[in-house]
């Protein structure tokens, strides 16, 4: 099995995370994003949706991180706790509930702010206007308050007992603008909380590896600044600054 | 208490769901809830739904958001036929890669479009600017592109030869700039073919059931009261403009 990946990309940790946690074999193919080596012609032939993460069972590919999870979950139920989806109806409708919602919520804000923070003085040459990064961070503080008020509540994990898929893919969303210097956990001891334990039950090394480079922005701007595919890039990005 | 659905069918997720469930003869309580005059933002609806939002769902003391969490639970819950949410492994995955994916893409899209051609004008009171409507467009018709050539292709429909959850998520959507007066399926032989399999079986009774309101919106919206839809203003045009 092919995992098609890059550790800067949060659907790309999560399910690293999960196969390394649970044991699930796989080969790491990497598809460095700011090299712009997503719009390669030999990618394209895997996804032509050009995004990662991307699966290759075999001869079955599968793009979306949230269908891979659920796939590697089934697949492998076997040696899967039943706790990572579970299996009873209420608990995994919670699951399925944040799954859904956070790809327009704190994906969808942690990802502007990264990109903001991170991308945007280096593709523009100049900085955030600060009425767009304030309209951004106050979507993300939102985010972050339904996080804590609706989904986890006073439980431990997002179902109750137990890490489930939920946990890990909101705690790489929540890292994302963390790689950026910016401490969205401040102020939120519930969510620090949250944090240890999920990082406790994957495994502390294990989180690490899978945030070291998101961990190291500085060094992944001058690779962007280094190399040929930024005038390609360029209009991307501005397409996702607006 | 019989199984309750909060459901405006002017939304495209509440559609989904109500289609699913009706077709699928799932016993439920239709509660209405009507979005343009702010219903979602109620005390008691808070209780439901916290993100306040429709579609919402309570089966007894428990209450869920989000129409494929739904959509999900009803399939299990009342054991409906396998071909919506396959138990095989490869087509679920199928169905699950569309879910996941048409978040940020069609629903997206088709939202703004519906809002910049129709909505924001009457908030307005003023034509949206044509570059901003031509870019929502281009967005859609990329994502409808992809909805023909990767998902689609030259199967019936999106996870094979039968209907799935997929097939109906992506078709509520694309109806939703139909209601804006937005022809999506001109020019697009392969969607207009997958659109008539979609509903022949849905039903079309079902279909059109579901889809009046949202036909009637062009209409509708001429008669509103512009002054009641100002409360969205701010949130509306941050999202879209």
């Amino acid at each position: 099995m092919e995992l098609y990946l890059d550790l800067v990309s949060q659907p790309c940790r999560s399910v690293f995370v999960f196969a390394k946690a649970v044991g699930i074999p796989f080969e790491f193919k990497v598809v460095a994003l700011v090299e712009g080596q997503q719009y390669r012609e030999e990618f394209a032939k895997i996804s032509m949706i050009r995004k990662v993460p991307v699966m290759k069972d075999g001869s079955f590919v599968l793009t979306e991180s949230v269908a891979i999870l659920k796939y590697l979950a089934q697949k492998h139920s076997s040696s899967v706790a039943d706790h990572w989806y579970p299996a009873e109806l209420r608990q995994r409708a919670r699951v399925n509930e944040y799954l859904s919602w956070q790809h327009m919520n704190l994906r969808a804000h942690g990802s502007k702010v990264f990109l903001l923070r991170a991308m945007f003085p280096l593709i523009m040459g100049s900085e955030v206007p600060k009425e767009k990064m304030d309209a951004a961070v106050e979507d993300l503080k939102l985010s972050l308050n339904l996080l804590e008020e609706k989904f986890l509540q006073d439980k431990p994990f997002i179902v109750g007992d137990k890490i489930s898929l939920a946990d890990l893919v909101a705690v790489v969303e929540l890292m994302q603008p963390v790689g950026t210097g910016l401490d969205v956990l401040e102020g939120r001891p519930k969510l620090i909380a949250w944090r240890d334990r999920v990082k406790q039950e994957v495994g502390e090394e294990l989180f690490d590896e899978a945030h070291e480079q998101l961990m190291n922005m500085s060094s992944l701007q001058e690779k962007m600044q280094n190399n040929s595919a930024m005038e390609m890039l360029k209009p991307k990005f501005q397409m996702l600054f607006k | 208490m019989a199984l309750e659905l909060y459901l405006d069918l002017n939304s495209q997720p509440c559609r989904s769901v109500y289609i699913f469930a009706t077709k699928n003869n799932v016993p439920f309580e239709f509660k209405k809830l009507n979005l343009l005059e702010g219903e979602q933002y109620g005390e008691e609806f808070g209780k439901i739904n916290l993100i306040r939002k429709a579609p919402a769902l309570r089966d007894g003391d428990f209450c869920l958001a989000e129409s494929i969490a739904i959509l999900l639970y009803l399939a299990e819950k009342f054991k409906t036929p396998d071909f919506w949410y396959p138990a095989d492994l490869h087509q679920r995955a199928r169905v699950n890669e569309y879910l996941s994916w048409q978040h940020m893409t069609i629903r997206l899209q088709g939202s703004k479009v519906f809002w910049l051609q129709l909505l924001i004008p009457k908030i307005l009171g003023a034509d949206v600017p044509q570059d901003k409507l031509d870019a929502a467009l281009e967005d859609l018709n990329a994502s409808l592109t992809l909805l023909e050539d990767k998902f689609i292709q030259d199967k019936p429909f999106i996870a094979g030869d039968h209907i799935t959850l997929a097939d109906l998520v992506a078709i509520v959507e694309v109806m939703q700039p139909v209601g804006a007066g937005v022809d999506v399926f001109e020019g697009r032989a392969k969607l207009s073919a997958w659109r008539d399999r979609v509903q022949a079986a849905i039903g079309e009774e079902l279909f059109d059931e579901a889809h009046k309101t949202i036909l009637g919106a062009q209409e509708s919206v001429k008669l509103m009261d512009a002054s009641k839809l100002q409360f969205f203003k701010p949130k509306i045009l941050k999202l879209f403009m």
